[in-house]
């Protein structure tokens, strides 16, 4: 009775939620994946700290700015798994869109076009920008690739079941482009 | 010496953001502030291709409000193409714009701010999530996750996913709707009808245990802003722009969409990615204004459905309807709103008609499209050239409009809860909660973690930090 659950994590660099809604698509079966794992830090719960030893982490979304780097390589460092969920993880996708402008364009274009009240560029608090969006894998070590914009939610229920049962998830069925 | 509180990341809101409240000498609450910490360019990006792409690209600044970016992008194209979508398209892109805002609102209430509601705001932490829910009242956690479910299973029986469908497109939708599909979806509406209902009395029942909050959630006079159709009722696909002030009073009514960038201007601050939106004929910040759920029920004439009807009625009648604690009510009268509208338009034997879409190249350089999201009014304005490129994309997102009053809100939140400058757990969850109310629906990314869940900085009058205290 008194075995440990296995601990899970969901972070989210620079993505749209969508994988984080897939997820959640498994509906009920949420309640009862709770019944033999916690999910110890994600957008959901009011964890602040990542934990120290997780067992399995799905990352949504790009390595885009200087918190996401950061913050990627401490979930690296505390993580058995980490599983690239959805495109933007594991290509970049729509973020790495930016890529052939470059930042300042980018930055230029929100915040310094004409008609704007106190045009500036946002600078106090808020994260740099990287030059370049990355996927996951170009900054740290990927263990487990799911592909789709977003992967279907019996998709990801499949990857983190099989993890979590200690098997590598063969995904070569279960996935095509943009789903 | 002043210091300097952090909460990083806010949590249980769809997306992340950071907060910094300043203390002064005397430990009062001096300033207060809500960081938006992503900016990922569409505006620019987009530029140079072909406008019918739009739609589908657009929706991927959204996982939660997907269906609200394909609605406003695929209108601001039929305006470029000039088109009149068939009567059963635009029924059909109803029917999924009112399927999202039900799951929508289940999400933000049930999955994000019923912890705090159901377990009070001073719970321990660890128990304020959905599965600290469904330990306390299993029901409760079933119902929403069912909402929800319901609302997304509506959403990929049109559109073949729930999440990013590719079914609506410039000129209507590219599937009509089979009979069994229709009667699949009439005979879900019932129980998502009696559940919201059952949690609306809920909450009905409780509010008042609120009191402190409901005086200090971003409880002040400011305008709202929203559309409504031709009687003045609640609109989410279509209409007319309407302001009204504090007490309800109309400022400037049937305003075509087309005509926004003549009220709302926009400014930036340096302290956060998002930009702030305001009232022009007011200037900035003076021109605040809110949208989203409670927006919409304050400047109504009325909802339009029986129940719905009913339960706005009462709730003017009885609540302190300006302040932003009520957003969860009216997210659940609106959830109410979605599924009595959605059996209308089910119930219409015309929304099985093949005339779905219409085609056309471009025609016009310039289209806007507005629609309701779930968290206000979603604003799309696009210029293209001759070819149907792109050459400008203006976007105003529906959580921008409220990014002044977010931030008023945390500071009178902190001032009341904060004194001396003592803070603790409950005080810290109170000064997120102001802004889950709002449910922001934010794209942007989380911080650097592995800082201690608070962290207080103390910071000499030059801004270098002197001392740090972690909790
Ligand atoms: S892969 Fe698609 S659904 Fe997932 S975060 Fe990126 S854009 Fe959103």
């Amino acid at each position: 009775m008194t075995t440990q659950k296995a601990r899970i994590a969901t972070i989210w660099l620079d993505g749209c939620s969508g994988c984080h809604m897939s997820f959640l698509d498994i509906d009920e079966r949420l309640l009862a994946l709770a019944k033999v794992a916690d999910l110890v830090y994600s957008p959901l719960v009011d964890h602040k700290k990542f934990p120290e030893d997780v067992a399995v982490t799905l990352v949504e979304g790009s390595v885009s700015s200087t918190e996401d780097l950061e913050k990627i390589k401490h979930v690296r460092a505390h993580s058995k798994f980490i599983v690239s969920m959805g495109d933007c993880a594991v290509t970049g996708n729509v973020p790495s869109m930016r890529n052939p402008l470059g930042v300042d364009v980018i930055l230029r274009r929100a915040y310094l076009e004409e008609g704007l009240e106190n045009p500036q560029i946002p600078s106090l608090v808020v994260p740099k920008l990287l030059p370049l969006v990355k996927p996951v894998h170009a900054v740290v070590k990927v263990d487990v690739y799911v592909p789709g914009c977003p992967p279907h939610a019996e998709t990801l229920f499949y990857v983190v079941s099989e993890l979590l049962a200690g098997r590598l998830p063969d995904l070569t069925k279960m996935t095509r482009f943009g789903v | 010496m002043s210091q300097r509180i952090v909460i990083d990341p806010v949590t249980r809101i769809e997306g992340h953001a950071k907060i910094t409240i300043q203390l002064s000498d005397g430990g009062e609450v001096e300033d207060a502030h809500l960081h938006i910490t992503q900016i990922r360019g569409f505006e620019k990006f987009v530029e140079g291709r072909p406008f019918h792409e739009m739609p589908s690209l657009m929706a991927r600044i959204c996982g939660i409000c997907p269906v609200s970016h394909l609605m406003a992008s695929a209108k601001a194209c039929d305006a470029l193409m000039a088109v009149r979508v068939p009567r059963t398209g635009t029924n059909l892109r109803r029917l999924m714009n009112l399927a999202q805002i039900a799951q929508s609102h289940a999400l933000s209430f049930f999955y994000l701010s019923a912890p705090d509601l159901l377990l009070g705001m001073d719970a321990p932490p660890i128990k304020r999530n959905l599965f600290g829910i469904a330990e306390a009242n299993p029901q409760m956690a079933r119902d929403g996750v069912r909402i929800r479910s319901i609302g997304q299973q509506i959403i990929e029986m049109l559109g073949g996913k729930r999440i990013h469908p590719a079914w609506v497109v410039p000129g209507g939708v590219n599937e009509p709707l089979t009979a069994e599909k229709r009667d699949k979806m009439l005979a879900m509406m019932p129980e998502g009808l009696e559940l919201a209902l059952r949690w609306l009395d809920w909450f009905k029942g409780i509010h008042e245990q609120f009191h402190e909050e409901i005086a200090t959630f971003a409880s002040f006079p400011t305008m709202f802003m929203g559309l409504v159709d031709k009687q003045g009722n609640l609109e989410m696909y279509d209409g007319y722009l309407r302001f009204v002030d504090a007490d309800g009073k109309i400022v400037v009514d049937d305003v075509p969409p087309e005509e926004y960038a003549t009220y709302i201007g926009e400014a930036v601050e340096p302290y956060s990615y998002l930009k702030s939106p305001y009232y022009k004929p007011l200037g900035y910040p003076g021109g605040l204004y809110r949208v989203g759920p409670l927006a919409r029920l304050n400047l109504v004439n009325a909802c339009g459905t029986p129940l719905a009807n009913r339960e706005l009625t009462q709730f003017r009648a009885r609540a302190n309807t300006r302040s932003s604690f009520y957003f969860h009510i009216a997210r659940l009268i609106e959830i109410v709103y979605s599924f009595e509208k959605m059996q209308q338009l089910l119930d219409d034997p015309e929304i099985l008609s093949k005339q779905v879409r219409a085609y056309a190249a471009p025609n016009s350089l310039e289209g806007i499209g507005v629609s309701e999201a779930p968290r206000g009014t979603l604003i799309h304005h696009y210029k293209i050239n001759e070819s149907g490129a792109m050459v400008h994309a203006n976007l105003i997102i529906a959580t921008g409009h409220n990014n002044i009053a977010m931030n008023r809100g945390v500071m009178q939140v902190a001032r009341h809860f904060i004194k001396d400058g003592q803070v603790n757990d409950g005080i810290l969850n109170r000064v997120e909660a102001v802004i889950r109310a709002y449910d922001p629906c934010l794209s942007c990314s989380t911080h650097a973690i592995g800082h201690m869940p608070l962290l207080i900085e103390v910071v000499d009058p030059k801004g270098a930090v002197v001392a740090e205290v972690k909790r």
